[in-house]
């Protein structure tokens, strides 16, 4: 009976305070040394690689009918594109940001004030989230912007609506693969005492991704799928085992859907046999509404990630020992 | 009932088999101070945690200001403020900063929050230092600088947790002199500590922690009389005397124990003040007397005996 009465809920909304926690997250990475760094890092980006595209696009005197988004997508060497910077400079902004939220409470021996106030651990974990998230999607949003004032100024023709949306939907891409890196930062800042140990796990994870996945996938295709006789049908299961297994990588995720999304004449983004095609005219652009239902397992998938991660912070964070 | 603040009845604290806090029956009054002492790890942190509903009981009843920590801690961080040892401020951050992010969170409006935020400062004498970076501050003045941080809520109940630790006797008497003066503006205070000599002074009851369990409690004067079994301690100097001193002084009403300390040198352990009686012993014996005090009875003392008694005990 006791028991019963001592599990009755807690009062009070666990939202109590977590605009207060954002506010001070948002002006402590906005004033701090750490975010004017990755400011210029990204502005120089962006200036780098759309200046490049620029001048990728005027050289090449085509007439492509998307000439605005191949700002994100043209490559000129030795840089990358736009989009593929931004798949390696985003997750190690968003580890920046967050590597530190929790145990730096901790090491600096502000958790017992700040959870001794009236307010709920939850509203202080998923204020440091969102705070970092909010920072992100503002820097990622004026940078998108600032491409796009270089594209207008150095294209001089206006983007269409569809291109406006398609590289909207590509900030959001983007925008939701940071959140991951973040939610995975923040996971990382619970567990580890140590700042530095969890800025190194996380960019472990991210090295991990980057560098030996594709590698591992490979090697793992051939021997749990090798090809014994030389069939097509072996290739083609083969084949998908490959494209399932490296979609296990956000960064893979990320990829695929800035291709989806930049690029409307591609179709799809898993294998096509020669037969599906019948009928096709190679080359037709798709509608928005067509590119994003292709992209969408893949934003989703990256959605439900953070979510998932966000959620093992939460368990972690509300049974650590605040005394220290 | 309406005038406790703090009641806790078979409160238990386990951490797997380490028992932490043991059957703990803590009444404290509106408007008292109370000293929770012991020494490290005797529970008392572990204590103060669940009194704020930061940890959970593993058994027994909390009941702080009337509301239950573990199901209502938000009723209780409103009206309660918590100091605890070594506090942290965000260093980058001026004091004036660090104090509005504290009133945000407590969901103060702005006017009021800077109107409550210079009255604390003005309170702990920091409001010169108000625009300075918290990384700049001695030890002393975070710890003032904590005090404005809970007086911004108008607490009825202070929680400190070693507050004196790291001070320097000055700063640790000023600072001992504020908690006097928040206690005369009605705030209920809890403290804790292992310096004892520094909380004696200001306590008005006493709380001894040993190994998760409160052994004793009381008045100063209360735990004095009953681990050292008097109320007074009377030091003497004397000499010459035509009979034996030690069997004469040891002769008079009231004596609990007298102690040979060194030559010439005894102290009285006694119910009653006995200098008077002590002088007239000596005199009559035709002894000189050179000196004669009482010494005021320190928690050390009390402390220091009381644990030699339990040693002795489990030696035994």
């Amino acid at each position: 009976m006791k028991r019963n009465h001592k599990q009755k809920a807690r009062e009070g909304s666990p939202w109590t305070g977590l605009w207060a926690v954002i506010g001070k997250e948002m002006a402590d990475h906005l004033t701090s040394a750490r975010m004017r760094i990755l400011e210029i890092l990204i502005i120089l980006t962006a200036a780098g690689t759309g200046y490049a595209a620029i001048q990728q696009i005027s050289s090449s005197n085509n007439q492509d009918q998307f000439l605005f988004l191949r700002l994100f997508t043209a490559a000129r060497e030795p840089l990358p594109a736009f989009a593929g910077f931004l798949g390696f400079l985003v997750p190690l902004v968003s580890i920046a940001l967050v590597f530190d939220a929790i145990n730096g409470e901790f090491n600096r021996r502000t958790i017992s004030r700040i959870v001794s106030q009236p307010i709920y651990r939850d509203a202080l974990l998923l204020g440091k989230f969102l705070g970092a998230f909010f920072t992100l999607a503002l820097v990622l949003s004026a940078i998108w912007l600032l491409i796009f004032g270089i594209g207008l100024l150095g294209i001089g023709v206006p983007p269409t609506l569809d291109e406006v949306l398609r590289s909207v939907l590509f900030l959001v891409a983007t925008i939701a693969y940071g959140g991951f890196w973040m939610a995975l930062g923040l996971l990382f800042s619970t567990i580890f005492r140590q700042s530095a140990t969890a800025a190194l796990a996380s960019i472990a994870v991210w090295l991990f991704f980057t560098a030996f996945w594709e590698m591992l996938v490979s090697l793992a295709v051939q021997t749990i799928l090798p090809i014994q006789f030389g069939f097509l049908e072996e290739f083609l299961a083969q084949a998908k085992l490959e494209l399932t297994l490296s979609r296990i990588s956000p960064n893979t995720l990320f990829a695929e859907s800035t291709v989806g999304l930049l690029n409307p004449s591609v179709r799809s983004l898993g294998l096509l046999l020669p037969f599906e095609l019948e009928g096709a005219i190679l080359g037709a652009p798709l509608p928005v509404g067509q590119s994003l239902l292709l992209t969408w397992p893949h934003l989703t998938g990256l959605i439900a990630i953070t979510i998932i991660l966000f959620a093992f912070s939460y368990i972690v964070f509300q049974r650590r020992e605040i005394r220290s | 009932m309406a005038d406790l603040i703090i009641e806790t009845k078979d409160l238990t604290k386990k951490y797997g088999d380490f028992v932490a806090v043991r059957s703990l029956n803590l009444v404290v009054k509106q408007g008292e101070i109370y000293g929770l002492l012991g020494p490290n790890g005797a529970g008392k942190t572990t204590t103060i945690l669940m009194l704020l509903g930061l940890t959970e009981p593993t058994s027994g009843l909390v009941r702080v200001l009337g509301f239950d920590p573990a199901q209502q801690p938000l009723k209780i961080k409103s009206q309660a403020g918590y100091i605890p040892d070594q506090v942290g401020f965000y260093d980058e951050l001026t004091a004036m900063e660090n104090l509005i992010y504290i009133a945000k969170l407590n969901g103060i409006p702005r006017r009021e929050a800077e109107k409550r935020i210079n009255e604390s400062l003005k309170k702990v004498s920091l409001t010169s230092v108000e625009g300075k970076r918290v990384g700049t501050f001695s030890r002393g003045m975070r710890q003032r600088l904590a005090v404005a941080d809970v007086l911004i809520k108008n607490p009825k109940l202070i929680i400190m947790d070693e507050p004196t630790q790291g001070l320097d006797p000055e700063s640790a008497r000023e600072f001992l002199k504020l908690i006097r003066q928040l206690s005369d503006s009605g705030i209920t205070i809890l403290l804790s500590s292992h310096l004892l000599h520094q909380v004696q002074v200001i306590c008005d009851r006493v709380g001894l922690f040993r190994s998760g369990e409160m052994v004793l409690e009381g008045t100063v004067n209360e735990l004095a009389k009953k681990v050292l079994g008097g109320g007074f301690h009377i030091s003497l100097r004397a000499n010459d005397a035509k009979k034996n001193l030690f069997d004469e002084l040891k002769k008079m009403s009231n004596v609990v124990d007298v102690k040979f300390i060194a030559p010439d040198h005894y102290s009285i352990v006694a119910s009653s003040d006995l200098r008077a009686q002590a002088a007239k012993t000596i005199i009559d014996a035709g002894g000189n007397l050179y000196s004669l005090d009482v010494d005021n009875v320190s928690l050390d003392e009390i402390y220091n005996s009381f644990f030699q008694e339990v040693t002795h005990e489990t030696q035994s």
